[in-house]
């Protein structure tokens, strides 16, 4: 009787199976001899879904500009986008769906560090070259073992560099002695940059005289932020998301907390603004990509306004850096076969992209410059550019 | 800031967050006290209060007040539908049955709601000026005391109704024994409904005091709150109205304690060290007498 059972069970198993793979054979749809298929993995839902959505949009206006300068090697760029619902399983199966459903030639994305270290795995396996527009852990591109990951590169500076300028800040233009260090325990983004921060600040001849820890999700911080008060720290680092810290910084100043509090690109979101509000963010500092108020950066800030009807966030800038990117090294390929495009990747040189130049370095990360902002009276203002020291 | 300012300092800060879980473990506690049913859809009940709150404000133009009362109303409606339709046909079934719908339905509204609503942080539009009071170093909330005040003033309302209006008689009664009640002509049904109507009326008020006062929901903002809300019914001794309030109220001491003078990494551990310890050495908690199940 059970073995009946199980037979029937296996049967309707393998005819499951069966079908499935036919159904995924039909899937996908064939590549036009005159297009290059670049995918995207992005973050369209989910909690970190902001991230993604303008990385994204930033990454579509770099490849429209190219199609209608007449396309790369005499073919037209064709994005695929996948949503990885902001989860690193789900970018797994966004990145094998796009590689072997869909024939990419190159991934771009996803944007936050671990939905990439996710899917780099696949991606190497498959010899198809990842490019991360906002992922800033240095993991992402070194693996455990201390290898460069052949495959995967980014377009962004990296975490160590963004604690590095942040604790050069805090104690050559604010002249900080003591700080206390507040991260997201949940977050390896958090986690490493307070590190870094602590290792800098502390070399720089500052002291770390707290050290306090949060979880994503959190609704009430007054409990650690009493405790920190009394520590009566000259900076307070908060390496942490947007949402997090937007009630942070409320919070803090609801008790009576006024000395500066520093930050990272996690700030980098109006939603900050919304849930802090403009009177608790004064004096908040965080480095972050590029402003807005740039003559540089100008350009791009006028071409993205025209296509989507509001103004970039630095995200949108860095989806539209990779966008770029990718875009030059295809044309040095000359090709569009995939291990042509790392090389070419990996070569880049004094690259002019949106926010800056960019040059690829030995561990697939770009040297880049970081500017650091001031929040003050609702508005932001430019108060440093900020060179990381080269690896 | 010395450490006694300190320390009161953190009492304070316990409080107001234990008033939350306070709040959210009154509607745990009276469910569970009528009808046996660890209701675990009740974290994500005051999700959909608070979302019903933050459109009745920026859609619908109302104040806070009108704004609580919309979305009393609207969520003691789905509280009734969500008795009717996923735990009512189970009313005979094993009790784990009601127990797995009732994960069943959390699941259902976090999901839903994250489809309807987006998944995104919503922010609540600033209500209340920033009233605070300042004794010496010490800072107390306005809106804090507003959280404990309601949730004071909602704990006597309801034992009254619970202990000395007929409808309570009712309740009492079908909790007690409920084919009993029946034959005495208590309408169970209609009776467990305005059960669950009232418990979720009160999630909605959690909902939107905590978006008031946090300034941001989203659709998973019921799942830890609600864990720790059935820790305070638990450690107050879950069925009875006044453990609640003064489960919630430890808690939170407790966790700003913790989180003050331990480590803040070690909070969430301490509650449901709590939950273990309570469940361990008294399971009938703080108020709950140890009764024998009867044969």
């Amino acid at each position: 009787m059970f073995n009946k059972k199980l037979k029937r069970v296996a049967a309707l198993l393998s005819g499951t199976l069966l079908l499935g793979t036919l159904l995924a054979g039909c899937g996908g749809e064939e590549a036009k001899s005159d297009e290059i298929r670049i995918g995207a993995n992005f973050e369209m839902t989910g909690n970190v879904a902001n991230y993604g959505n303008a990385s994204l949009e930033g990454l579509k206006l770099a490849l429209k500009e190219a199609n209608e300068a007449g396309g790369v090697n005499g073919k037209t760029l064709k994005l695929i986008q996948v949503d990885n619902k902001s989860e690193a399983s789900e970018s797994v199966n966004a990145a094998t769906k796009l590689i072997s459903e869909d024939m990419v030639k190159a991934i771009i994305g996803p944007a936050v560090t671990a939905n990439v270290i996710a899917e780099s795995q696949v991606a190497t396996d498959n010899k198809v070259p990842v490019l991360a527009p906002d992922a800033t852990s240095p993991a992402v591109t070194v693996g455990e073992d201390g290898k460069v990951k052949d495959f995967i590169f980014r377009s962004c500076f990296i975490d160590p560099q963004q604690g590095d300028v942040m604790a050069k800040f805090a104690a050559d233009n604010l002249k900080a002695k003591t700080a206390v260090v507040y991260v997201d325990n949940s977050s390896d983004y958090s986690k490493s940059l307070g590190q870094v921060f602590k290792e800098k600040f502390t070399a720089a001849g500052g002291q770390v005289v707290m050290e306090e820890a949060f979880l994503q999700k959190d609704q009430d911080f007054k409990a650690t932020l009493t405790k920190i008060k009394t520590a009566n720290a000259d900076v307070i680092f908060v390496p942490a998301y947007y949402e997090e810290v937007g009630k942070i910084v409320k919070q803090a100043r609801e008790l009576g907390v006024t000395s500066p509090i520093l930050g990272t690109d996690g700030w980098d979101d109006v939603k900050v603004a919304d849930i802090a509000g403009a009177e608790a963010l004064n004096n908040t500092f965080f480095s972050t990509h590029y402003s807005d108020k740039d003559e540089s950066v100008k350009g791009f800030i006028d071409a993205y306004q025209k296509e989507y009807g509001h103004a970039p966030n630095v995200f949108a800038a860095l989806g539209y850096d990779a966008g770029r990117l990718i875009v030059d090294a295809l044309k040095r390929a000359g090709t569009d076969d995939p291990e042509k495009i790392r090389d070419a990747l990996a070569t880049t040189k004094d690259l002019q992209v949106g926010t800056g130049t960019i040059t690829m370095d030995k561990n697939h990360n770009p040297i880049k410059q970081a500017v650091i902002l001031e929040n003050k009276g609702g508005d932001r203002v430019m108060v440093a550019k900020i060179m990381p020291e080269a690896e | 800031m010395d450490f006694s300012e300190q320390f009161l300092q953190q009492l304070i800060n316990g409080l107001s967050l234990g008033s939350i879980y306070a709040l959210i473990a009154l509607g745990y506690t009276m469910i569970y006290g009528i009808i046996k049913l660890i209701n675990f859809a009740h974290g994500d009940v005051y999700m959909v209060g608070a979302y019903i709150g933050f459109f009745a404000i920026t859609q619908g133009g109302l104040g806070i007040f009108p704004a609580l009362v919309v979305s009393m109303l609207v969520t003691g409606i789905l509280g009734i539908v969500i008795e009717r339709l996923a735990y009512k046909p189970l009313r005979h079934a094993p009790r784990i049955s009601l127990l797995i719908t009732a994960i069943g339905v959390s699941f259902f509204l976090e999901y839903t709601s994250m489809y309807f609503v987006s998944p995104t942080p919503r922010t609540f539009p600033t209500l209340m000026g920033d009233v605070s009071i300042h004794v010496g170093d010490l800072i107390i909330n306005g809106q804090q005391l507003l959280i404990l005040g309601i949730t004071m003033v909602l704990m006597v309302i309801l034992t009254y109704i619970v202990h000395r209006t007929k409808i309570g008689k009712a309740m009492r009664a079908a909790s007690f024994d409920t084919e009993t009640a029946q034959l005495m002509g208590v309408d169970a049904d209609r009776v467990i409904s305005i059960t669950f109507c009232i418990g979720s009326a009160l999630a909605a008020v959690a909902g939107v005091l905590v978006g008031v006062y946090y300034n941001s929901i989203d659709p998973l903002m019921g799942i830890m709150p609600g864990l720790k809300a059935f820790v305070a019914a638990v450690l107050g001794g879950i069925g009875i109205l006044p453990g609640a309030v003064v489960g919630g109220l430890i808690l939170g001491v407790i966790e700003a304690l913790v989180a003050g003078f331990i480590s803040s990494t070690f909070r969430d551990a301490a509650a449901f060290a709590i939950l273990i310890l309570v469940l361990l050495f008294r399971p009938a908690g703080i108020f709950g007498k140890n009764t024998s199940e009867k044969v």
